[in-house]
């Protein structure tokens, strides 16, 4: 009896779960799991003289990684996307913990503040940056027309100036998740360590950090990971002085027109990813968090 | 015993809402105070104050002589259970309880042996370990006032300490948290809108209604006497009526009230022609099956509720209105449907000062004119 009753519940959920997560499964398979499976197979791949792709199987472009160059290319980018994390953290903190702080209208004010950026094209964004930084821009002009200089400044082309762009583009995905954080908190914890005791310098290590370290720990992995990839940001504000591994990648596909290689360096980046997230998950890190 | 703590003159407004109005207060040490009234009369509030999480708008506050109203949470002698006990989620038991010494910086061998005899002390021996989630409601509770009591106040400050926790429980640590006031000495000053706990636990009741303390008390003198109408209202059951005081004789006064004459004990301050409250409790109030001396009500027995030790009965009045009246089970009573005359010792009864009796003698004297 119980049998035939759950076969027939089975048949009458099946239509709706057919219906509703029918086509999500169908679009992740065609526009995620084929395309990642197709770079996978091709990073395994050899090319001819002409840089034609060649379905012979081969661990070539897997060994050309530890080329010096590109290690040297992976060190940078590291280095990069570490301080552009730290630098997310140092002004996302107190900027969160003013907006989770704030009452009233200020609050959705300074949320929008972080929110509207965040919509608009990061490549024009970016460009922005460009046209305001360079030896004939904004910045430069202004400089010199209150003859606090009399040369223009040398600002573009530099790791500093990659890093501040990445920074930029990044550091909403710091803010949201340690505003999530910040906004939890009981402001009662806060009021109960200064009533028995502590300086607010001493609450904020003793209480406040502990218990927003989660919000810390998923904003840096989603200014981290992201930071080894935008290859755009280091093209347009650091001009080939500062790649980062996405740039390797997209040299690959575009002007080396090596996709075999840039294949390779993407399954490499993508594993990378997974080791970090991997890390963070058996370190206790919220998966919510990270909007997965 | 001095004064510990000294409220002289304190306000509190937010905005255009007026919290409490110009309180004075003055706590004894080693003393139990309670500060009672339902939520919104201002009583946390004060309880904040005195804690210095909320800066008084005008007013002083004195804490062993000294004013502290510019000072710190941090920089007080005194410590505060949360109503949400607010522990630390990271930290475990023994960090917990800990936390106030480490910021002092006590050496770690006294730290653990301190905190050790305190977890004795409120029975929570073995926890040390857990981490607040995985504690009931009780065992949070005490951890939250392990945790203040540690640092040795001079004052202890709760703030509906027991609210979250079932009946049960809250009868049972009741009695612990008094009998830890008076084995540690402590001057506790509570916070709750729980008039029974209130009673039970208190030295002194400061009963507050609308950001005013309407008396300050011990619990039998609240009870027997209170002061205002709020006060015999709020603190247990009760009959009240509005009358008049007819005749004053031999300290008895006679209020006429609308269903007929009574007697009540007279204090000093009132006099013929005011209007004035009776209030009487309903263990206090009798019935007899023949008129007597003094008082002129008439009821009919409506109907009896039993429960447990006592019966309540309820008879109703001529225009109405119903008065309660609770005897001992077991005792003879007169049928459902019967007329009986209620009555009192007229010392059993409180004449109360009725707040609006300066509108009816300003309209007396209108109609008279």
């Amino acid at each position: 009896m119980s049998g035939k009753k759950k076969s027939l519940e089975f048949s009458s959920n099946t239509l709706p779960a057919m219906v509703t997560v029918g086509p999500v499964v169908v679009i992740m398979t065609l526009l995620i799991a084929i395309p990642l499976i197709f770079v996978a197979v091709m990073s395994f791949c050899s090319i001819d003289e002409f840089y034609n792709i060649q379905f012979q199987f081969t661990a070539d472009n897997y060994l050309r990684l530890a080329n010096p160059d590109y290690v040297k290319i992976y060190v940078q980018s590291l280095f990069i996307a570490f301080f552009t994390t730290l630098l997310c953290i140092l002004i996302g903190y107190p900027f969160s913990f003013v907006i989770a702080r704030v009452k009233g209208k200020y609050k959705k004010i300074l949320y929008m503040l972080v929110i509207i950026p965040f919509w608009t094209n990061s490549l024009i964004r970016i460009y922005g940056w460009r046209s305001f930084l360079g030896t004939s821009g904004w910045l430069n002009s202004f400089l010199m027309k209150v003859h606090l200089i009399q040369e223009p400044l040398d600002l573009l082309y530099k790791n500093g100036t990659t890093i501040l762009g990445m920074v930029y583009c990044l550091i909403p995905f710091m803010i949201l998740p340690l505003y999530t954080a910040i906004e939890k908190l009981d402001d009662s914890l806060l009021e109960a360590s200064s009533d028995l005791g502590a300086h607010p310098a001493k609450t904020f290590v003793n209480v406040v950090l502990p218990l927003t370290a989660g919000g810390i720990f998923s904003g840096s992995l989603m200014v981290f990971i992201p930071c080894l990839g935008y290859f755009f940001v280091s093209d347009i504000l650091g001009g080939g002085n500062s790649d980062v591994i996405g740039n390797l990648i997209e040299r690959q596909f575009q002007s080396g027109n090596n996709w075999p290689l840039g294949a390779a360096l993407s399954i490499v980046l993508i594993l990378v990813t997974l080791i970090i997230v991997k890390i963070y998950q058996r370190l206790g890190g919220d998966m919510d968090a990270l909007g997965v | 015993m001095g004064k510990i703590v000294e409220l002289d003159g304190v306000n509190k407004v937010y905005g255009s809402n007026h919290v409490v109005k110009d309180l004075n207060l003055y706590v004894e040490e080693g003393e139990f105070l309670t500060l009672l009234g339902s939520s919104g009369c201002g009583k946390t509030t004060t309880l904040r104050m005195i804690a210095g999480f909320e800066e008084p708008t005008t007013g002083s506050i004195k804490v062993e002589g000294d004013s502290v109203e510019e000072k710190e949470p941090f920089e007080r002698n005194v410590n505060t259970v949360f109503q949400s006990y607010a522990l630390f989620p990271h930290m475990t038991i023994f960090d917990n309880i800990a936390y106030g010494l480490k910021i002092k910086k006590v050496k770690k061998e006294e730290i653990k042996e301190r905190v050790l005899a305190m977890m004795d002390l409120v029975q929570l021996n073995g926890f040390e370990k857990r981490y607040p989630s995985q504690l009931s409601g009780g065992q949070k509770q005490r951890v939250a006032i392990a945790r203040a009591l540690i640092n040795r106040p001079k004052v202890l400050l709760l703030d509906e300490p027991l609210g979250a926790l079932d009946l049960k429980l809250r009868k049972q640590m009741q009695l612990e948290l008094k009998r830890l006031q008076k084995k540690l000495n402590i001057t506790f000053i509570y916070v709750t809108h729980d008039q029974e706990e209130a009673l039970t636990m208190s030295d002194r009741i400061a009963v507050m209604h609308d950001g005013v303390i309407d008396q300050l008390a011990t619990p039998t003198e609240i009870y027997e006497h209170p002061k205002t109408k709020f006060v015999a209202t709020f603190i247990g059951e009760t009959n009240i009526y509005d009358g008049c005081v007819t005749s004053i004789k031999d300290g008895i006064a006679n209020v006429t009230l609308e269903n007929g004459v009574v007697s009540v004990a007279c204090p000093e301050d009132f006099s013929i022609l005011e209007y004035a409250s009776v209030s009487v409790r309903p263990e206090k109030m009798r019935f007899s099956s023949e008129p007597v001396e003094g008082f002129g009500l008439i009821a009919q027995v409506k109907d009896y509720v039993y429960v447990g030790s006592v019966l309540k009965c309820i008879v109703s009045l001529p225009n109405g209105n119903e008065l309660k009246i609770e005897r001992l089970a077991g005792q003879e009573l007169p049928k459902i449907g019967s007329k009986c005359y209620p009555y009192w010792e007229p010392s059993d009864a409180v004449l109360i000062h009725n707040e609006s009796h300066y509108i009816f003698e300003a309209l007396n004297s209108i109609k008279l004119a």
